[in-house]
Protein backbone atom coordinates (compact mmCIF):
# COMPACT_ATOMS: atom_id res chain seq x y z
CA UNK A 1 0.00 0.00 0.00
CA UNK A 2 1.82 3.29 -1.08
CA UNK A 3 0.69 6.09 0.64
CA UNK A 4 -0.82 9.42 -0.67
CA UNK A 5 2.65 11.89 -0.66
CA UNK A 6 3.99 8.94 -2.35
CA UNK A 7 0.94 8.23 -4.94
CA UNK A 8 0.92 12.34 -5.57
CA UNK A 9 4.48 12.25 -6.31
CA UNK A 10 3.78 9.85 -8.86
CA UNK A 11 0.98 11.79 -10.68
CA UNK A 12 3.53 14.79 -10.83
CA UNK A 13 5.71 12.77 -12.43
CA UNK A 14 2.81 11.15 -14.68
CA UNK A 15 2.03 15.21 -15.18
CA UNK A 16 5.67 15.91 -16.07
CA UNK A 17 5.99 13.10 -18.65
CA UNK A 18 2.71 14.10 -20.35
CA UNK A 19 3.90 17.90 -20.82
CA UNK A 20 7.33 16.56 -22.10
CA UNK A 21 4.84 14.16 -24.67
CA UNK A 22 2.84 17.28 -25.81
CA UNK A 23 6.08 19.44 -26.53
CA UNK A 24 7.80 16.49 -28.65
CA UNK A 25 4.95 16.30 -30.49
CA UNK A 26 5.71 19.68 -31.70
CA UNK A 27 8.11 18.19 -34.44
CA UNK A 28 7.14 14.98 -36.92
CA UNK A 29 10.68 13.78 -35.34
CA UNK A 30 10.15 13.65 -32.39
CA UNK A 31 6.53 13.16 -32.49
CA UNK A 32 6.45 9.35 -31.85
CA UNK A 33 8.63 9.61 -29.11
CA UNK A 34 6.31 12.20 -27.44
CA UNK A 35 3.42 9.89 -27.34
CA UNK A 36 5.01 6.69 -25.67
CA UNK A 37 6.30 9.36 -22.88
CA UNK A 38 2.73 10.70 -22.76
CA UNK A 39 1.71 7.19 -22.57
CA UNK A 40 4.26 6.52 -20.07
CA UNK A 41 3.25 9.08 -17.87
CA UNK A 42 -0.32 7.18 -17.85
CA UNK A 43 0.76 3.57 -17.24
CA UNK A 44 2.16 5.25 -13.98
CA UNK A 45 -0.89 7.21 -12.92
CA UNK A 46 -2.63 3.99 -13.62
CA UNK A 47 -0.48 1.75 -12.06
CA UNK A 48 0.36 4.25 -8.77
CA UNK A 49 -3.31 4.44 -8.47
CA UNK A 50 -4.41 0.56 -8.52
CA UNK A 51 -1.23 0.20 -5.90
CA UNK A 52 -3.16 2.91 -3.51
CA UNK A 53 -4.99 1.98 0.00
CA UNK A 54 -8.65 3.34 -1.96
CA UNK A 55 -8.33 0.23 -4.17
CA UNK A 56 -10.23 -2.75 -2.14
CA UNK A 57 -11.15 -5.28 -4.98
CA UNK A 58 -9.59 -5.45 -8.18
CA UNK A 59 -12.49 -8.27 -9.76
CA UNK A 60 -14.87 -5.02 -11.35
CA UNK A 61 -11.79 -3.35 -12.58
CA UNK A 62 -10.06 -6.24 -14.19
CA UNK A 63 -13.05 -7.18 -16.57
CA UNK A 64 -13.85 -3.95 -16.86
CA UNK A 65 -10.38 -2.89 -18.18
CA UNK A 66 -10.39 -6.21 -20.03
CA UNK A 67 -13.33 -5.15 -22.02
CA UNK A 68 -11.71 -1.70 -22.77
CA UNK A 69 -8.39 -2.81 -23.43
CA UNK A 70 -10.22 -5.19 -26.27
CA UNK A 71 -12.40 -2.85 -27.79
CA UNK A 72 -10.14 0.15 -27.83
CA UNK A 73 -7.09 -2.07 -29.28
CA UNK A 74 -9.56 -3.65 -32.18
CA UNK A 75 -10.48 0.26 -32.76
CA UNK A 76 -7.00 1.67 -33.34
CA UNK A 77 -6.06 -0.94 -35.50
CA UNK A 78 -8.84 -1.46 -37.94
CA UNK A 79 -9.40 1.87 -38.08
CA UNK A 80 -9.39 3.33 -41.77
CA UNK A 81 -7.31 6.67 -41.79
CA UNK A 82 -10.05 8.31 -44.02
CA UNK A 83 -12.07 7.40 -40.82
CA UNK A 84 -10.18 9.21 -38.07
CA UNK A 85 -12.43 11.76 -37.41
CA UNK A 86 -15.23 9.88 -36.92
CA UNK A 87 -12.88 7.55 -34.37
CA UNK A 88 -11.75 10.53 -32.57
CA UNK A 89 -15.40 11.51 -32.14
CA UNK A 90 -16.53 8.16 -30.58
CA UNK A 91 -13.20 8.75 -28.13
CA UNK A 92 -14.07 12.33 -27.18
CA UNK A 93 -17.40 10.45 -26.03
CA UNK A 94 -16.33 8.27 -24.25
CA UNK A 95 -13.79 10.40 -22.43
CA UNK A 96 -16.73 12.93 -21.34
CA UNK A 97 -19.08 9.71 -20.73
CA UNK A 98 -16.33 8.49 -18.30
CA UNK A 99 -15.81 11.67 -16.46
CA UNK A 100 -19.69 11.84 -16.01
CA UNK A 101 -19.71 8.82 -14.08
CA UNK A 102 -16.42 9.38 -12.09
CA UNK A 103 -18.50 12.76 -10.88
CA UNK A 104 -21.15 10.51 -9.99
CA UNK A 105 -19.94 7.82 -7.99
CA UNK A 106 -17.52 10.88 -6.01
CA UNK A 107 -21.54 11.29 -4.34
CA UNK A 108 -21.12 8.14 -2.66
CA UNK A 109 -18.25 9.74 -0.61
CA UNK A 110 -19.34 13.24 -0.21
CA UNK A 111 -22.02 15.48 -0.11
CA UNK A 112 -20.02 18.46 0.39
CA UNK A 113 -21.13 21.68 -1.28
CA UNK A 114 -18.18 22.13 -3.01
CA UNK A 115 -17.96 18.59 -4.32
CA UNK A 116 -21.82 18.91 -5.95
CA UNK A 117 -21.19 21.79 -7.91
CA UNK A 118 -18.07 20.40 -9.09
CA UNK A 119 -20.14 16.77 -9.80
CA UNK A 120 -22.70 19.27 -11.37
CA UNK A 121 -20.68 21.01 -14.13
CA UNK A 122 -18.70 17.40 -14.95
CA UNK A 123 -21.76 15.54 -15.32
CA UNK A 124 -23.07 18.66 -17.32
CA UNK A 125 -19.88 19.01 -19.66
CA UNK A 126 -19.31 15.06 -19.97
CA UNK A 127 -23.36 14.96 -20.91
CA UNK A 128 -23.00 17.51 -23.54
CA UNK A 129 -19.74 15.43 -24.76
CA UNK A 130 -21.01 12.22 -25.13
CA UNK A 131 -24.18 13.20 -26.84
CA UNK A 132 -22.67 15.51 -28.81
CA UNK A 133 -19.83 13.13 -30.08
CA UNK A 134 -22.47 10.28 -30.85
CA UNK A 135 -24.51 13.12 -33.19
CA UNK A 136 -20.95 14.16 -34.36
CA UNK A 137 -19.90 10.46 -35.56
CA UNK A 138 -23.88 9.62 -36.78
CA UNK A 139 -23.08 12.52 -39.55
CA UNK A 140 -19.55 12.04 -39.90
CA UNK A 141 -19.95 8.36 -40.91
CA UNK A 142 -22.99 9.06 -42.32
CA UNK A 143 -25.20 7.13 -40.55
CA UNK A 144 -27.07 10.45 -40.43
CA UNK A 145 -27.84 13.07 -42.72
CA UNK A 146 -24.72 15.23 -42.53
CA UNK A 147 -26.06 18.81 -43.28
CA UNK A 148 -26.94 20.78 -41.29
CA UNK A 149 -31.04 20.33 -39.22
CA UNK A 150 -32.05 23.66 -38.68
CA UNK A 151 -35.54 24.24 -37.52
CA UNK A 152 -37.59 27.03 -36.18
CA UNK A 153 -37.31 27.97 -32.55
CA UNK A 154 -34.04 26.27 -32.20
CA UNK A 155 -32.46 28.90 -30.40
CA UNK A 156 -35.75 28.87 -27.96
CA UNK A 157 -35.66 25.42 -27.30
CA UNK A 158 -31.88 25.68 -26.41
CA UNK A 159 -32.54 28.15 -24.67
CA UNK A 160 -35.23 26.13 -22.59
CA UNK A 161 -33.00 23.06 -21.81
CA UNK A 162 -30.43 25.40 -20.75
CA UNK A 163 -32.72 27.15 -18.18
CA UNK A 164 -33.90 23.72 -17.20
CA UNK A 165 -30.79 22.41 -16.54
CA UNK A 166 -29.55 25.20 -14.75
CA UNK A 167 -32.80 25.12 -12.68
CA UNK A 168 -32.19 21.27 -12.06
CA UNK A 169 -28.11 21.93 -10.65
CA UNK A 170 -29.58 24.88 -8.36
CA UNK A 171 -31.94 22.11 -6.57
CA UNK A 172 -29.37 19.32 -6.85
CA UNK A 173 -26.71 21.30 -4.93
CA UNK A 174 -29.30 22.78 -2.08
CA UNK A 175 -29.38 18.65 -1.64
CA UNK A 176 -27.06 16.34 -3.15
CA UNK A 177 -27.11 12.67 -3.20
CA UNK A 178 -26.35 10.53 -5.75
CA UNK A 179 -29.95 9.08 -6.03
CA UNK A 180 -31.43 12.57 -6.48
CA UNK A 181 -34.13 13.31 -8.95
CA UNK A 182 -32.68 16.06 -10.12
CA UNK A 183 -29.24 14.82 -10.76
CA UNK A 184 -30.97 12.05 -13.03
CA UNK A 185 -32.81 15.49 -14.43
CA UNK A 186 -28.99 16.83 -14.85
CA UNK A 187 -28.08 14.02 -16.68
CA UNK A 188 -30.88 13.54 -19.10
CA UNK A 189 -30.83 17.79 -19.94
CA UNK A 190 -27.20 17.38 -20.51
CA UNK A 191 -27.56 14.31 -23.00
CA UNK A 192 -30.31 15.77 -24.92
CA UNK A 193 -28.44 19.22 -24.92
CA UNK A 194 -25.42 17.41 -26.51
CA UNK A 195 -27.98 16.52 -29.22
CA UNK A 196 -29.61 19.98 -29.73
CA UNK A 197 -26.09 21.88 -29.96
CA UNK A 198 -24.45 19.20 -32.39
CA UNK A 199 -27.71 18.74 -34.90
CA UNK A 200 -27.91 22.15 -36.78
CA UNK A 201 -23.69 22.08 -37.42
CA UNK A 202 -22.75 21.14 -41.51
CA UNK A 203 -20.48 18.41 -42.65
CA UNK A 204 -17.97 21.03 -43.50
CA UNK A 205 -17.86 22.21 -39.88
CA UNK A 206 -16.97 18.92 -38.75
CA UNK A 207 -13.44 20.39 -37.85
CA UNK A 208 -14.81 22.89 -35.27
CA UNK A 209 -17.31 20.57 -33.79
CA UNK A 210 -14.53 17.87 -33.08
CA UNK A 211 -12.22 20.20 -31.75
CA UNK A 212 -14.46 21.80 -29.27
CA UNK A 213 -16.13 18.53 -28.12
CA UNK A 214 -12.01 17.16 -27.66
CA UNK A 215 -11.66 20.44 -25.61
CA UNK A 216 -15.14 19.30 -23.38
CA UNK A 217 -13.52 15.58 -22.81
CA UNK A 218 -10.91 17.40 -21.10
CA UNK A 219 -12.57 20.19 -19.21
CA UNK A 220 -15.29 17.86 -18.14
CA UNK A 221 -11.82 15.44 -16.94
CA UNK A 222 -10.62 18.70 -15.30
CA UNK A 223 -14.09 19.25 -13.26
CA UNK A 224 -14.08 15.47 -12.06
CA UNK A 225 -10.84 16.12 -10.94
CA UNK A 226 -12.28 18.98 -8.20
CA UNK A 227 -14.80 16.58 -7.65
CA UNK A 228 -12.91 13.73 -6.27
CA UNK A 229 -9.71 15.96 -5.26
CA UNK A 230 -7.11 14.81 -7.50
CA UNK A 231 -4.07 16.71 -8.94
CA UNK A 232 -3.93 14.70 -12.14
CA UNK A 233 -7.30 14.70 -12.88
CA UNK A 234 -6.78 18.50 -13.33
CA UNK A 235 -3.68 18.88 -14.84
CA UNK A 236 -4.53 16.59 -18.13
CA UNK A 237 -7.61 17.76 -18.38
CA UNK A 238 -6.80 21.41 -18.68
CA UNK A 239 -4.08 20.34 -20.97
CA UNK A 240 -6.24 18.67 -23.13
CA UNK A 241 -8.74 21.62 -22.65
CA UNK A 242 -6.64 24.06 -23.99
CA UNK A 243 -5.36 21.95 -26.95
CA UNK A 244 -9.34 21.86 -27.88
CA UNK A 245 -9.83 25.66 -27.70
CA UNK A 246 -6.75 26.07 -29.89
CA UNK A 247 -7.61 23.69 -32.66
CA UNK A 248 -11.15 25.39 -32.66
CA UNK A 249 -9.60 28.39 -32.57
CA UNK A 250 -7.74 27.51 -35.59
CA UNK A 251 -10.50 26.14 -37.66
CA UNK A 252 -12.86 29.34 -36.75
CA UNK A 253 -10.03 31.50 -38.07
CA UNK A 254 -9.38 29.07 -41.52
CA UNK A 255 -13.61 29.61 -42.45
CA UNK A 256 -13.55 33.46 -41.14
CA UNK A 257 -16.37 32.38 -38.69
CA UNK A 258 -16.84 33.45 -35.23
CA UNK A 259 -17.54 30.31 -32.78
CA UNK A 260 -20.58 31.34 -32.04
CA UNK A 261 -21.55 31.81 -36.57
CA UNK A 262 -20.58 28.18 -36.44
CA UNK A 263 -22.51 26.82 -33.72
CA UNK A 264 -25.98 28.64 -33.80
CA UNK A 265 -26.21 28.79 -37.49
CA UNK A 266 -26.48 26.22 -39.88
CA UNK A 267 -24.47 27.53 -43.03
CA UNK A 268 -26.83 29.19 -45.36
CA UNK A 269 -25.79 30.87 -48.65
CA UNK A 270 -28.35 33.48 -47.79
CA UNK A 271 -26.10 36.74 -49.93
CA UNK A 272 -26.28 36.89 -53.32
CA UNK A 273 -23.30 36.26 -54.59
CA UNK A 274 -21.70 37.87 -58.34
CA UNK A 275 -23.04 35.42 -60.96
CA UNK A 276 -20.03 33.61 -62.34
CA UNK A 277 -20.02 34.07 -65.72
CA UNK A 278 -17.37 32.55 -68.46
CA UNK A 279 -16.34 29.58 -70.55
CA UNK A 280 -14.90 26.70 -68.90
CA UNK A 281 -11.53 24.85 -70.88
CA UNK A 282 -11.87 20.99 -70.50
CA UNK A 283 -8.15 19.57 -70.92
CA UNK A 284 -7.97 15.62 -71.51
CA UNK A 285 -5.36 13.49 -69.70
CA UNK A 286 -3.21 13.15 -72.69
CA UNK A 287 -3.11 17.00 -72.54
CA UNK A 288 -2.33 17.29 -69.17
CA UNK A 289 0.64 14.51 -69.24
CA UNK A 290 2.46 17.13 -71.76
CA UNK A 291 2.33 19.71 -69.59
CA UNK A 292 3.14 18.32 -66.32
CA UNK A 293 6.37 16.85 -68.24
CA UNK A 294 7.51 20.32 -69.02
CA UNK A 295 6.68 21.29 -65.86
CA UNK A 296 9.56 22.74 -63.15
CA UNK A 297 7.86 23.34 -60.23
CA UNK A 298 3.88 21.22 -59.31
CA UNK A 299 1.56 21.65 -56.51
CA UNK A 300 -0.76 19.43 -55.25
CA UNK A 301 -3.82 20.74 -53.73
CA UNK A 302 -5.90 18.40 -52.17
CA UNK A 303 -9.53 18.39 -50.73
CA UNK A 304 -11.83 16.15 -49.14
CA UNK A 305 -12.98 15.24 -52.20
CA UNK A 306 -9.41 13.53 -52.96
CA UNK A 307 -9.76 11.05 -49.70
CA UNK A 308 -13.62 10.18 -51.00
CA UNK A 309 -12.19 9.03 -54.41
CA UNK A 310 -9.26 7.22 -52.91
CA UNK A 311 -7.10 8.90 -54.79
CA UNK A 312 -4.32 10.00 -52.67
CA UNK A 313 -2.30 6.69 -53.61
CA UNK A 314 -2.63 7.23 -57.36
CA UNK A 315 -1.48 11.44 -56.59
CA UNK A 316 1.74 10.37 -54.50
CA UNK A 317 2.65 7.88 -57.57
CA UNK A 318 1.95 10.69 -59.67
CA UNK A 319 4.46 12.98 -57.51
CA UNK A 320 6.97 10.60 -57.18
CA UNK A 321 7.27 10.59 -61.21
CA UNK A 322 7.09 14.46 -61.63
CA UNK A 323 9.91 13.91 -58.94
CA UNK A 324 12.12 11.41 -60.75
CA UNK A 325 11.54 14.03 -64.20
CA UNK A 326 13.63 17.26 -61.88
CA UNK A 327 10.05 18.53 -60.89
CA UNK A 328 9.74 20.10 -57.41
CA UNK A 329 6.68 18.68 -56.28
CA UNK A 330 4.67 20.08 -52.91
CA UNK A 331 1.30 19.66 -51.46
CA UNK A 332 -0.43 22.63 -49.95
CA UNK A 333 -2.89 21.97 -47.65
CA UNK A 334 -5.40 24.16 -46.14
CA UNK A 335 -6.45 23.81 -42.09
CA UNK A 336 -9.91 22.84 -43.07
CA UNK A 337 -8.67 20.40 -46.32
CA UNK A 338 -10.31 17.38 -44.15
CA UNK A 339 -12.66 16.04 -41.66
CA UNK A 340 -10.88 17.60 -39.14
CA UNK A 341 -7.63 19.09 -38.32
CA UNK A 342 -4.63 18.38 -39.81
CA UNK A 343 -7.23 14.81 -41.35
CA UNK A 344 -5.55 15.62 -44.97
CA UNK A 345 -1.47 15.14 -44.00
CA UNK A 346 -2.69 11.91 -42.26
CA UNK A 347 -3.96 10.58 -45.41
CA UNK A 348 -0.82 11.73 -47.80
CA UNK A 349 1.52 10.04 -45.25
CA UNK A 350 -0.12 7.16 -45.38
CA UNK A 351 0.04 7.41 -49.04
CA UNK A 352 3.64 7.61 -48.51
CA UNK A 353 4.42 11.12 -49.16
CA UNK A 354 7.45 12.42 -46.82
CA UNK A 355 6.38 15.20 -44.49
CA UNK A 356 9.16 17.98 -45.52
CA UNK A 357 7.07 18.07 -48.53
CA UNK A 358 3.48 19.11 -47.06
CA UNK A 359 3.20 23.01 -47.11
CA UNK A 360 1.01 25.08 -45.16
CA UNK A 361 -1.20 27.68 -46.87
CA UNK A 362 0.49 30.36 -45.27
CA UNK A 363 3.81 28.95 -46.61
CA UNK A 364 2.64 28.27 -50.14
CA UNK A 365 0.28 30.86 -50.77
CA UNK A 366 3.26 33.97 -50.82
CA UNK A 367 5.25 32.20 -53.83
CA UNK A 368 2.91 30.15 -55.65
CA UNK A 369 2.85 32.80 -58.15
CA UNK A 370 6.47 31.03 -59.21
CA UNK A 371 4.20 27.78 -58.96
CA UNK A 372 4.03 25.88 -62.65
CA UNK A 373 0.83 24.13 -62.30
CA UNK A 374 -1.03 23.69 -59.25
CA UNK A 375 -3.23 20.42 -59.29
CA UNK A 376 -6.55 20.80 -57.75
CA UNK A 377 -8.08 17.79 -56.59
CA UNK A 378 -11.49 17.32 -54.76
CA UNK A 379 -11.04 20.80 -53.49
CA UNK A 380 -13.58 23.60 -53.73
CA UNK A 381 -14.17 26.46 -51.55
CA UNK A 382 -10.76 26.74 -50.06
CA UNK A 383 -9.12 27.39 -53.20
CA UNK A 384 -12.68 29.56 -54.42
CA UNK A 385 -11.31 33.30 -55.09
CA UNK A 386 -14.81 34.61 -54.64
CA UNK A 387 -13.79 34.47 -51.23
CA UNK A 388 -10.62 37.13 -51.98
CA UNK A 389 -12.82 39.47 -54.08
CA UNK A 390 -16.76 38.80 -54.13
CA UNK A 391 -17.97 40.78 -51.10
CA UNK A 392 -21.51 39.37 -51.68
CA UNK A 393 -20.05 35.76 -51.37
CA UNK A 394 -20.30 33.50 -48.25
CA UNK A 395 -17.28 32.93 -48.25
CA UNK A 396 -16.55 36.22 -48.45
CA UNK A 397 -13.29 36.87 -46.35
CA UNK A 398 -12.00 33.44 -45.74
CA UNK A 399 -8.59 32.53 -45.96
CA UNK A 400 -7.78 30.28 -49.23
CA UNK A 401 -4.87 28.90 -51.63
CA UNK A 402 -4.60 31.16 -54.62
CA UNK A 403 -4.21 28.83 -56.76
CA UNK A 404 -5.67 31.30 -59.68
CA UNK A 405 -2.07 32.98 -59.31
CA UNK A 406 -0.67 29.66 -60.19
CA UNK A 407 1.44 29.52 -64.17
CA UNK A 408 -1.27 26.88 -64.89
CA UNK A 409 -4.41 25.21 -62.56
CA UNK A 410 -5.93 21.68 -63.46
CA UNK A 411 -8.78 21.45 -61.50
CA UNK A 412 -9.80 17.91 -61.01
CA UNK A 413 -13.79 17.24 -60.97
CA UNK A 414 -16.29 14.76 -61.68
CA UNK A 415 -18.87 17.75 -62.98
CA UNK A 416 -19.54 21.01 -62.72
CA UNK A 417 -21.74 20.78 -59.24
CA UNK A 418 -20.71 23.83 -56.65
CA UNK A 419 -18.78 22.54 -53.23
CA UNK A 420 -20.37 22.15 -49.81
CA UNK A 421 -20.85 26.00 -48.94
CA UNK A 422 -23.05 25.55 -52.69
CA UNK A 423 -21.37 28.46 -53.82
CA UNK A 424 -19.97 28.82 -57.47
CA UNK A 425 -16.30 29.00 -58.28
CA UNK A 426 -14.82 31.42 -60.96
CA UNK A 427 -11.54 29.72 -60.60
CA UNK A 428 -13.31 27.25 -62.69
CA UNK A 429 -13.48 30.08 -65.75
CA UNK A 430 -9.74 31.57 -65.14
CA UNK A 431 -8.19 32.12 -68.00
CA UNK A 432 -5.28 29.93 -66.72
CA UNK A 433 -7.32 27.12 -65.37
CA UNK A 434 -8.21 23.31 -67.24
CA UNK A 435 -11.01 21.63 -66.21
CA UNK A 436 -10.07 17.71 -65.87
CA UNK A 437 -13.28 15.78 -66.30
CA UNK A 438 -14.45 12.23 -64.16
CA UNK A 439 -13.16 10.58 -61.56
CA UNK A 440 -10.14 11.98 -60.04
CA UNK A 441 -8.73 8.53 -59.03
CA UNK A 442 -9.19 7.34 -63.41
CA UNK A 443 -7.53 10.69 -64.60
CA UNK A 444 -4.65 10.56 -62.75
CA UNK A 445 -4.04 6.66 -63.21
CA UNK A 446 -4.50 7.84 -67.26
CA UNK A 447 -1.65 10.73 -66.35
CA UNK A 448 0.74 8.11 -64.99
CA UNK A 449 0.35 5.45 -67.70
CA UNK A 450 1.20 8.53 -70.29
CA UNK A 451 4.66 8.97 -67.98
CA UNK A 452 5.33 4.72 -68.43
CA UNK A 453 6.08 4.35 -71.76
CA UNK B 1 -13.62 25.06 1.79
CA UNK B 2 -9.96 25.68 2.57
CA UNK B 3 -6.77 26.28 1.05
CA UNK B 4 -7.13 23.06 -1.05
CA UNK B 5 -9.57 24.73 -3.29
CA UNK B 6 -6.57 27.36 -3.74
CA UNK B 7 -4.22 25.38 -4.59
CA UNK B 8 -5.87 23.19 -7.25
CA UNK B 9 -7.27 27.04 -8.85
CA UNK B 10 -4.09 27.47 -9.18
CA UNK B 11 -2.63 24.34 -10.47
CA UNK B 12 -6.12 24.61 -12.91
CA UNK B 13 -4.57 28.01 -13.99
CA UNK B 14 -0.74 26.91 -14.87
CA UNK B 15 -1.81 23.96 -16.88
CA UNK B 16 -3.86 25.98 -18.87
CA UNK B 17 -1.27 28.61 -19.72
CA UNK B 18 1.40 25.50 -20.23
CA UNK B 19 -1.25 24.02 -22.62
CA UNK B 20 -1.42 27.00 -24.15
CA UNK B 21 1.91 27.41 -24.90
CA UNK B 22 2.92 23.76 -25.94
CA UNK B 23 -0.39 23.44 -28.21
CA UNK B 24 0.38 26.07 -30.32
CA UNK B 25 3.89 25.26 -31.11
CA UNK B 26 2.36 22.25 -33.15
CA UNK B 27 2.73 22.52 -36.79
CA UNK B 28 -0.75 21.87 -38.60
CA UNK B 29 0.79 18.81 -40.15
CA UNK B 30 0.55 17.25 -37.02
CA UNK B 31 -2.71 18.26 -35.37
CA UNK B 32 -4.68 14.93 -36.06
CA UNK B 33 -2.39 12.94 -34.18
CA UNK B 34 -2.09 15.94 -31.28
CA UNK B 35 -5.84 15.53 -30.86
CA UNK B 36 -6.31 12.40 -30.74
CA UNK B 37 -2.86 11.91 -28.61
CA UNK B 38 -4.30 14.97 -26.57
CA UNK B 39 -7.83 12.72 -26.51
CA UNK B 40 -6.00 9.73 -25.10
CA UNK B 41 -4.56 12.14 -22.28
CA UNK B 42 -8.46 13.23 -21.40
CA UNK B 43 -8.40 9.47 -20.56
CA UNK B 44 -7.22 10.26 -17.40
CA UNK B 45 -10.33 10.08 -15.90
CA UNK B 46 -9.29 6.22 -15.58
CA UNK B 47 -7.82 7.55 -12.48
CA UNK B 48 -10.91 8.27 -10.79
CA UNK B 49 -12.88 5.44 -12.34
CA UNK B 50 -10.50 2.54 -10.73
CA UNK B 51 -11.26 4.01 -7.81
CA UNK B 52 -14.93 4.02 -7.68
CA UNK B 53 -14.86 0.67 -9.22
CA UNK B 54 -12.29 -0.46 -7.07
CA UNK B 55 -13.55 0.77 -3.41
CA UNK B 56 -15.84 -2.33 -2.95
CA UNK B 57 -17.22 -1.26 0.45
CA UNK B 58 -19.67 1.54 -0.60
CA UNK B 59 -22.68 0.85 -2.49
CA UNK B 60 -23.22 -1.03 -5.41
CA UNK B 61 -24.16 1.56 -7.36
CA UNK B 62 -21.23 3.26 -6.82
CA UNK B 63 -19.15 0.02 -8.16
CA UNK B 64 -21.24 -0.21 -11.01
CA UNK B 65 -20.83 3.86 -12.54
CA UNK B 66 -16.99 3.03 -11.76
CA UNK B 67 -16.65 -0.58 -13.67
CA UNK B 68 -18.73 1.44 -16.51
CA UNK B 69 -16.26 4.14 -16.59
CA UNK B 70 -13.32 2.27 -16.35
CA UNK B 71 -14.26 0.86 -19.48
CA UNK B 72 -15.16 3.80 -21.89
CA UNK B 73 -12.02 5.46 -20.17
CA UNK B 74 -9.85 2.28 -21.13
CA UNK B 75 -11.07 2.27 -24.26
CA UNK B 76 -10.10 5.78 -24.56
CA UNK B 77 -6.56 5.18 -23.73
CA UNK B 78 -5.99 2.52 -25.16
CA UNK B 79 -7.35 3.04 -28.48
CA UNK B 80 -6.32 6.92 -27.95
CA UNK B 81 -2.38 5.91 -27.66
CA UNK B 82 -2.08 2.77 -30.34
CA UNK B 83 -3.75 5.09 -32.60
CA UNK B 84 -2.05 8.04 -32.40
CA UNK B 85 1.18 5.97 -32.54
CA UNK B 86 -0.20 4.17 -35.58
CA UNK B 87 -0.19 7.54 -37.28
CA UNK B 88 2.96 8.72 -36.21
CA UNK B 89 4.39 5.73 -37.46
CA UNK B 90 3.48 7.10 -41.34
CA UNK B 91 4.98 10.59 -40.65
CA UNK B 92 8.52 9.92 -42.44
CA UNK B 93 10.70 12.41 -43.57
CA UNK B 94 12.35 12.37 -47.28
CA UNK B 95 15.70 10.81 -45.81
CA UNK B 96 13.91 8.24 -43.58
CA UNK B 97 12.19 7.28 -47.15
CA UNK B 98 15.46 7.03 -48.78
CA UNK B 99 17.32 4.82 -46.00
CA UNK B 100 14.11 2.24 -46.92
Amino acid sequence: MLNLIFINAAYIVAAGLFIFGLKMLGHPASARRGNLLSALGMLIAIVVTLLSEGILTWYWIAISALIGIVIGAAAARLVAMTAMPEMVAVFNGFGGAASLLVAWAALFDSHALFVAITVTLSVIIGGVTFAGSVVAWGKLSEVMASKAIVFNGQRIVNSLLLLALLACAVMFCLEPSAQSPYLYGIIGLALILGVFVVIPIGGADMPVVISLLNSYSGLAACAAGFAINNIILIVAGSLVGAAGIILTNIMCKAMNRSLGNVLFSGFGAVKTAAKVEGEVKPISAGDAYLILEAANSVTFVPGYGMAVAQAQHVVCELGELLEAHGCEVSYAIHPVAGRMPGHMNVLLAEANVSYDQLVEMDDINPRIAAIDVAVVIGANDVVNPSARNDEGSPIYGMPIINVDEAKTVFVLKRSMASGFSGVDNPLFMGPNTRMLFGDAKASISEIISEFKP
Amino acid sequence: MDLTFVYLALILVLAIYLGFELISKVPATLHTPLMSGANAISGITIVGALLAAGSGESTTLATWLGAAAVVFATINVVGGYLVTDRMLGMFRSRTDKSDE
